[in-house]
């Protein structure tokens, strides 16, 4: 008499919508590092000279490149709205509640965004 | 009356489970246990599952109910009205019988957590005492019934079947966290274990499907960082100065 | 197991990463991404961009972000395949190929970073 074992579909994350998020959560890394290659092309062609600089800026507007950065743009924001979602569940300060957790990351990140737009618009 | 498809598995007789589906009464007060019930005493007395005491304390009833990780004692049929309502065993877990599971697994990972109090000085003589700040940090992870239905609803169980499971590593930490205990350092070599917390991807599927609030993913991602800190601290400082 | 178990490391790794990729990356990505593209925004000068590049505290930064994000990548990617493609057999290969690649793109960052 032997136990009857339930099979795992290689597919398991279609199951259900909440897997899917997952996964798609855990797919946003693949778009960060696209960004890190992206900032080292720029930096790069900075660092090459002014014409560099406009042949990356002629670059980054051809299409496939844009579309390329509207996904990642997507993914980017799914994996920043998750991760401050997350992190009052990992970061637990004795005597703060939850809440101020959260409200602190969406803090930092307003404030951080301001400044590196500030510092590259100026 | 509501449809019920209830799986079906006779171990020896069938190689894979079968839906039979049953017409019970739908009652505004009845819930998915209830309708086993009235199937197991009035259509087919052979359907086999466990439950006690239909108040969501046992922990014995946990079941799939369309899809989702369930007490069948707390889900109402009238929620799945018009029906039918799809009553699966539990997922990740080896079928006895019918809508019975095997829980072994997890009987063998349960004591590796040491999940009961480890104190090195002296016992008080009379009661332990604990302020009621000192009891909250732990109280929501000790609420745990160990229905099963985090480790069914664990992606990552499903998969790697000797990953501790949120059950077990929620528990550890919920005597991690008692004022009264000094047992961290003991469940560490388990807790922090590759198949421990470390195997962890924070699905969050666990906290979802919890009927009592645990929330075993919160615990899991908490023990991370403290076990990482506290790693990071071995490496660095000298070996007299840890502690 | 535990106390020579690498993953503390990797995992402070991630998680330092993800922090730095959630609060940094949707604003240069965005900028550098879409907006000058786009012409939301004049493009900044090359003048200005070099200054800034060539400021240690920039290149400082910027190697930090690239490091921590690429080895953020590696260690949610490792999982990734692990589960979402039931490729846990080829653990050892998967480990080498993802830290590895980071480690890499690590050094390749500081040389372009350096260059700058």
């Amino acid at each position: 008499m032997s136990a009857y074992r339930q099979p795992v579909s290689a597919f398991w994350w279609l199951r259900q919508w909440s897997y899917l998020l997952f996964v798609l959560r855990e797919l946003s890394s693949v778009f960060v590092a696209w960004f890190v290659v992206y900032l080292l092309l720029l930096v790069a062609a900075v660092g090459d000279g002014a014409r560099a600089y406009e042949d990356f800026l002629a670059w980054s507007g051809h299409g496939w490149v844009l579309v390329l950065n509207l996904v990642a743009t997507a993914f980017v924001l799914l994996h920043a709205v998750t991760w401050f979602a997350l992190a009052p569940r990992a970061i637990v300060v004795p005597r703060v509640p939850p809440w101020a957790v959260l409200v602190a990351h969406y803090a930092a990140w307003a404030l951080l965004s301001a400044g590196v737009a500030w510092v590259v618009l100026r | 009356m509501i449809k019920m498809e209830v799986t079906r598995f006779r171990p020896g007789e069938d190689d894979a489970p079968i839906v039979q589906s049953y017409e019970v009464p739908l009652r505004k007060e009845w819930a998915v246990l209830d309708g086993l019930n009235y199937i197991k005493d009035q259509l087919d007395g052979t359907l086999s599952y466990r439950w006690s005491c239909r108040m969501g304390i046992c922990g014995s009833c946990g079941m799939t109910v369309n899809g989702k990780p369930q007490l069948s004692c707390a889900t109402f049929l009238t929620d799945y009205a018009p029906g039918p309502v799809r009553v699966e065993p539990l997922r990740n877990f080896p079928v006895i019988r019918d809508l019975v599971v095997d829980i072994s697994d997890f009987m063998t990972k349960l004591p590796k957590v040491k999940p009961w109090l480890i104190h090195d000085g002296e016992v008080p003589e009379d009661e332990f005492l604990q302020t009621p700040r000192e009891m909250d940090e732990y109280k929501k992870y000790s609420m745990c019934i160990n229905c099963m239905l985090c480790y069914s609803a664990c992606p990552v169980y499903a998969l790697e079947p000797e990953f501790l499971g949120p059950a077990a590593i929620a528990l550890g930490q919920r005597y991690n966290l008692d004022s009264r205990d000094d047992g961290a350092l003991e469940r560490r070599d388990v807790l922090a274990s590759a198949a421990g917390a470390w195997a962890c991807t924070f699905v969050g599927e666990c906290s979802t499907a919890c009927p009592k609030g645990v929330d075993p993913a919160g615990a899991i991602q908490r023990y991370k960082l403290t076990a990482a800190v506290s790693a990071l601290k071995d490496f660095l400082l000298p070996r007299g100065a840890r502690r | 197991m535990s106390r020579r178990s690498p993953e503390p490391l990797v995992w402070l790794l991630f998680s330092g990463g993800g922090m730095a990729a959630a609060l940094l990356v949707p604003v240069l990505l965005v900028l550098f991404g879409l907006a000058f593209p786009l012409g939301w925004l004049p493009a900044p000068d090359h003048a200005h961009l070099l200054a800034l590049v060539g400021h240690p505290i920039t290149k400082l930064v910027l190697f930090g972000l690239c490091a921590l994000a690429l080895f953020h990548w590696a260690h949610r990617f490792r999982y990734t395949l692990y589960d979402g493609l039931k490729l846990k057999q080829a653990s050892t290969l998967i480990i080498v190929v993802c830290y590895g690649a980071a480690l890499a793109g690590s050094a390749g960052a500081a040389a372009v970073l350096l260059m700058a």
